[in-house]
């Protein structure tokens, strides 16, 4: 019975293992050469599958990213620069493609909005700072009336 | 004076608020086409009916049209088809059909059985023109002005809603367009 349950989970583990070496779709493509490979590879995890939205166009199994997979590293094996790959890639699905999207007007937001925020943060809380030191170093005066009144206080309470 | 920049991250807060409530409606599916304003991709395509007429870019000029992408495989399609029908007999526009990796054979019987609403079938058998055009999916609809410009694209099944409420407002405006320029 042990035994059985040890062979079922060396079982599991192996095919875990496979699993986990073949866990991206296989293309059958051949490069010219191991860097176009590499390149192509890189390129294609950077791009972002239009269909399924959340996966990128090498882990999606998509007929979409399929073809857009297959027009890349043809691209690349082609002598195509980077460039050239993304600029075919948005002129057809636009910026949605990249999941770094690139620094140009409408991404200023994108791009300095958390480091403007941070700053206006960082301002407030100096400002804030501040404001507490002074006030904790103003001294109080006291008239001699009051010092009067205090010194009697003080006495009673020794009592 | 000092008591307005007290508000000064209330109003931050409450912009950024706006921005990510309006976020929460966006429908992901329904992404810009980066086409827009562009020409329709050149190709050289046989006619899905007849394989020895060659469709092109240049076939589809002269008429504001709706181009279609559609396919056998694709259950919004048939859907959409009823839709489809309809808006052909009203003659408002010529609907170009583009096939969009389908089999000849299956599409054509598809078409005898339920009806053909398009003036003509572009056959992307591999799926070239659907690439270029930045398609992820069927069905959508590009429409497309008198001078083979893309004015919109509409990613989903046309029903009548979608046209009354967002094509046909687009075709009168471009027919409009076309007219004055002296295009039909």
């Amino acid at each position: 019975m042990i035994k059985s349950i040890f062979k079922l989970m060396g079982a599991i583990l192996l095919s875990l293992t496979v699993m986990s070496v073949y866990a991206t779709p296989v293309d059958t493509y051949e490069f010219k050469s191991a860097d176009n490979q590499k390149r192509a590879l890189e390129l294609a995890h950077s791009l972002r599958c239009p269909q399924c939205q959340n996966q990128n166009l090498i882990d999606s199994n998509s007929p979409v990213a399929q073809d857009l997979r297959l027009e890349v590293y043809q691209m690349v094996d082609a002598g195509k620069g980077d460039d050239e790959v993304i600029e075919f890639m948005t002129s057809r699905y636009g910026d949605f493609v990249l999941y770094k999207p690139r620094m140009e007007a409408k991404t200023y937001v994108l791009w300095l909005g958390p480091i403007g925020l941070l700053i206006f943060g960082l301002l407030i809380g100096f400002i804030f700072v501040r404001k507490q030191r002074i006030t904790q170093v103003e001294e109080q005066e006291i008239s001699a009336e009051e010092q009067k009144e205090l010194d009697k206080l003080l006495n009673r309470d020794d009592e | 004076m000092k008591k307005l920049v007290l508000f000064i991250p209330l109003i931050l807060v409450m912009g950024m608020g706006v921005f990510l409530y309006k976020g929460l409606f966006l429908n992901p599916q329904q992404l810009d086409s980066a086409l827009e304003g562009k020409p329709i991709p050149v190709f050289q395509l046989e006619r899905l009916e007849d394989s020895s007429e060659i469709i092109t870019n240049e076939t589809l000029k002269g008429k504001v049209s709706l181009l279609n992408v559609w396919a056998t495989w694709c259950p919004s399609c048939k859907y959409e088809h009823p839709y489809l029908m309809r808006f052909a007999r009203q003659n408002t526009l010529p609907i170009y059909g583009i096939n969009y990796r389908d089999e000849r054979a299956l599409a054509v019987r598809e078409l005898n059985r339920q009806g053909d609403p398009y003036t003509k079938n572009i056959f992307d058998h591999d799926g070239r023109l659907g690439l270029d055009l930045g398609v992820y999916g069927a069905p959508e609809s590009f429409l497309v002005d008198h001078n083979g410009i893309i004015r919109f694209r509409y990613a989903g099944p046309i029903d009548q809603r979608v046209w009354n409420e967002t094509l046909l407002p687009m075709i009168k405006e471009l027919q409009a367009a076309a007219k004055q320029e002296g295009a039909s």
